[in-house]
């Protein structure tokens, strides 16, 4: 049965098994891929995406289970300000090292940024610490969350 | 590894893009011809008449910065803007580049010179090509901004304009370009962002995983628990017969060391059907024959090892016997680590594509020569048949120099007889690794009664077979502190190995550092002494050992001497701190980097650990090439240490590794990452890698922080917090 999904702000439909988590509806039949595969298991957020906003893991997520909910990927993340803003100070930081984790990184702070514009570190620690970064790019990724808020490090 | 001094018996190579342009390369001097259209598809830099300057990174990416760093090495050289340049990853081929492989932080080393003089050559063709036209002498020209401009006559010109006259000239003798003093370097020491940095944030398709080629298949692979094992029964059928699912096979062991391995193949219209199938293969394996290594086994074998007499014998200097007898003090202590997996976050994966006897493969690898090999060998085509685009990598820490992943595509697609991508899941690669080896160290070390070393002895257990040690599982005989005590003797016994092992980030040293640092750290405190005191007066005078600075078995105490001084400094050593609270120090030297850390860390009562900071010092000789990124390579490096020296281990039960995912081995995480602060001592030397050399000095200062927090002394990887209960 084909199901409706909208996809930053696009409709699309896929046919596939409605058990088939997001990840790899966007990965291998949308070629969406730009959300990473890193665990599989929900414990390392590379493939965060948003649900109406909200940072939830693809891989744990049965695209049946999406219904009406407005998707957005790295793809789109820079439809938002807000989401520029982030992509900039990621840029502007150096924050990535081999880069796997970051649009995972990203997504969970778009969301953070969403819910609390001028997070603390306990803020910033709470939002990202489900997302793993082998790298350790952290010190970074730290500053460049303070430093599209706007809140000094 | 001695003598990586910029290769003298090279020439550069040069000529016309079709449909205008300037190409130029660098050639061993024995490469032989080629015809000159295939060179400028390889070259080095390529200006076209637009004046687009595109420089070609030659070494895969692995996170460690060189597709930014060795490409700004030659932007430096030829006095063009980075923002005009574009770089593009070159293909694997050896014979066009050199050596193409991540590891041993050997590329800052092996192109520091080479690169520069590539970036001079063109630049100087340039510059012929402009004073030819303007009837003046090419000394009178200047370049700047990619331009190349005559004071005289106020004349100038763009490189693009130049560039197509430029190919027509002869290349210059590479040796007598003159380089440019560092005083005027415009790019090499300022902080330029990765260039693939605008790409990643926005999610573009970049990496091995993300490889789509059309009527492309997804394909996993289900291979033996226990390394070695065969195919004995799986059900085809049943998989066969899944919807989504287009084949599967099995897939015969070729044998050979790092070769295809027995498995069964699934390809699937996604990843998630083929993976989804594997239960349903139900496959029984035939297991190899012999004992199965377990992790408790190792354990009883090492301690049985430690009680017996040394099986080799490898540094007898001085009398170590004597000198112990003779000793005010001895100390003896026992040291060991686990096997670590490499966990790159992205897993294992390859795309491939056959065509007759031809081979296309699409990798995320650190050694595309050696996954060329082996795909020859494996497959039985010829060498040159096979195309490698070398894909970013997600992360690598030596796991991909070794290619099995590659040759399962190339085999897999060759077999489907379609192209596929072969994605390892997260539990095939935990499973499925090349392991860093655990080890043991019995250590015994004799004192006088100024705080000298008199003696040390170590017999060293390890895994290996009679003549040799196992891959990444040997010591070198020069590791620190052989040189500086008097009395020093390094013996060693094996253990036969089951399972593969690897080069992890500072191989061999990850390990050692560890040991050596946190044993030092004891004799000060058996002494009274001050650790950091104790330190300084073991490396005594400066003075060095080795061939030169680029000797991997040399060592210059000055320079380690520099280091430990500037962390202690920055850490603000010998200050008090409050009860259960402690500064650890420790210094390495690895990979031709001298690094020293320090560790503040806290101890709960409940054991719990909580380090509040790093200070870091590090020398890797007289240029930072990109400070920007030389700083995340540091603090990577040292967070990697305190992630695996606080939590990861993998162990092996009947044959085969329990660990299956992040969740029983954690990854250090946002939350528990401290700052680090970080110094580059400049010395003068020739600048070398940091992908590695800041690892091996942080697990001793944690351990030694902990010591100084608690009183208690951990010996063993992963540090066991339960001990530190109050
Ligand atoms: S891939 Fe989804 S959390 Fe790791
Ligand atoms: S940058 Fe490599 S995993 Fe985060």
């Amino acid at each position: 049965m084909p199901t409706r999904l909208r996809i930053n702000n696009k409709p699309v439909t896929v046919t596939v098994d409605p058990d088939m988590p997001l990840l790899w509806v966007l990965r291998d039949e949308l070629g969406l891929v730009g959300t990473k595969f890193g665990c599989g298991a929900g414990l390392c957020g590379a493939c965060t995406v948003h649900l109406d906003g909200q940072p939830v893991r693809a891989c744990q997520t049965p695209v049946s289970a999406v219904g009406t909910a407005a998707i957005t990927t790295i793809e789109g993340l820079s439809a938002s300000a807000m989401g520029r803003k982030l992509q900039d100070a990621w840029v502007s930081l150096d924050v990535p090292q081999c880069g796997y984790c970051q649009a995972g990184q990203l997504m969970a702070a778009a969301a953070l940024l969403k819910a609390t514009p001028k997070p603390g570190d306990g803020e910033i620690d709470a939002a990202m610490t489900g997302n793993l970064c082998r790298c350790a790019t952290y010190t970074r990724i730290r500053q460049a969350i303070k430093l599209a808020a706007g809140v000094t490090a | 590894m001695t003598g990586f001094g910029p290769s003298r018996r090279s020439v550069l190579t040069a000529g016309a893009i079709a449909g205008g342009g300037l190409w130029i390369g660098l050639s061993p001097v024995n490469a032989g011809t080629e015809p000159a259209s295939a060179a400028a598809l390889n070259a080095f830099i390529r200006i076209a008449p637009d004046g687009i300057v595109t420089i070609i990174a030659q070494n895969p990416e692995i996170g460690q910065g060189v597709r930014t760093s060795i490409p700004m090495l030659i932007a430096e050289e030829l006095d063009v803007d980075w923002g005009q340049v574009r770089i593009e990853p070159a293909l694997a081929d050896a014979k066009t580049y050199g050596r193409q492989v991540a590891g041993g932080s050997m590329a800052t080393t092996l192109q520091y010179e080479p690169m520069r003089r590539v970036g001079a050559g063109a630049r100087a063709m340039l510059v012929a090509a402009a004073a030819a036209g303007w009837g003046v002498p090419a000394a009178e020209c200047s370049t700047a901004h990619g331009m190349v401009r005559h004071a005289g006559s106020g004349r100038s010109a763009s490189y693009g304009s130049l560039a197509s006259a430029a190919a027509t000239l002869p290349p210059p003798d590479v040796a007598k370009l003159v380089l440019k003093a560092p005083h005027d370097f415009r790019l090499i020491g300022k902080p330029v962002p990765g260039v693939d940095n605008r790409r990643i944030a926005e999610g573009e398709p970049l990496f091995g995983i993300d490889t789509r080629l059309p009527g492309m298949k997804y394909a996993v692979f289900d291979k033996c628990p226990v390394p070695g094992g065969s195919v004995a029964s799986a059900d085809l059928a049943a998989v066969k017969a899944r919807r989504g699912v287009a084949q599967a096979f099995v897939v015969p062991a070729s044998g050979g060391e790092g070769a295809l391995a027995a498995g069964v193949a699934i390809i699937a219209d996604n990843w998630w059907t083929a993976n989804q199938a594997r239960p349903h293969l139900a496959t029984k394996w035939t297991l190899p024959a012999g004992p199965r290594q377990t992790t408790a086994g190792d354990n009883a074998e090492a301690a049985r090892l430690a009680a017996a007499a040394p099986q080799r014998l490898l540094v007898d200097s001085g009398d170590s016997k004597a000198a112990l007898a003779a000793a005010v003090k001895t100390v003896k202590a026992s040291y060991s680590y686990p096997f670590l997996a490499h966990a790159p976050l992205e897993p294992m994966n390859c795309t491939a594509r056959v065509t007759g006897d031809k081979v296309e493969i699409w990798a995320p690898t650190q050694s595309p020569e050696a996954g060329r090999k082996l795909v020859a060998k494996v497959l039985g085509v010829p060498p040159a048949n096979i195309t490698i685009h070398m894909l970013r990598c997600g992360g690598g820490f030596g796991r991909r120099l070794t290619n099995e992943y590659m040759v399962e595509a190339a085999w897999i697609a060759r077999a489907a007889g379609v192209p596929v991508k072969l994605v390892w899941s997260r539990e095939d690669d935990m499973t499925q690794g090349n392991l860093r080896p655990g080890g043991w160290h019995n250590l015994e070390a004799g004192l006088a009664a100024d705080g000298s070393i008199t003696a040390w002895t170590n017999h060293f257990i390890s895994y290996g077979g009679p003549q040799d040690f196992a891959r990444a599982a040997g010591i070198d005989e020069t590791q620190f502190p052989a040189r500086f005590v008097p009395n020093f003797r390094l013996s060693a016994s094996v253990m036969p190995l089951a399972v593969p092992t690897g080069y992890l980030r500072a191989p061999e040293n990850n390990a050692f550092g560890f040991v050596m640092q946190s044993f030092i750290d004891e004799l000060a405190h058996a002494v009274g002494a001050d650790p950091l005191a104790f330190r300084q007066h073991l490396l005594g005078a400066p003075r060095r050992f080795g061939k030169d600075s680029l000797d991997f078995t040399g060592y210059d105490s000055g320079r380690a001497r520099t280091v430990l001084d500037k962390a202690a400094a920055m850490a603000g050593w010998g200050r008090k701190l409050p009860d259960r609270q402690g500064l650890g120090i420790a210094f390495h030297f690895s990979h031709l980097g001298y690094f020293a850390t320090v560790v503040e860390a806290a101890v709960a009562t409940d054991g719990a650990v909580t380090v509040k900071k790093l200070w870091v010092a590090g020398d890797v000789g007289r240029q930072i090439v990109n400070p920007s990124g030389a700083l995340n390579q540091v603090q990577g490096g040292v967070l990697d240490a305190l992630g695996s020296s606080l939590g990861q281990a993998i162990t092996l039960e009947d044959g085969a590794i329990a660990q299956r995912n992040f969740g029983d081995y954690p990854l250090l995480r946002l939350a528990d990452a401290p700052p680090v602060e970080v110094a580059f001592v400049l010395s003068d030397n020739p600048p070398t890698g940091l992908g590695e050399p800041a690892y091996p000095a942080t697990p001793p200062a944690l351990a030694n922080a902990i010591f100084a927090a608690t009183g208690v002394r951990l010996r063993s990887l992963p540090l066991d917090t339960a001990a530190l209960k109050a």
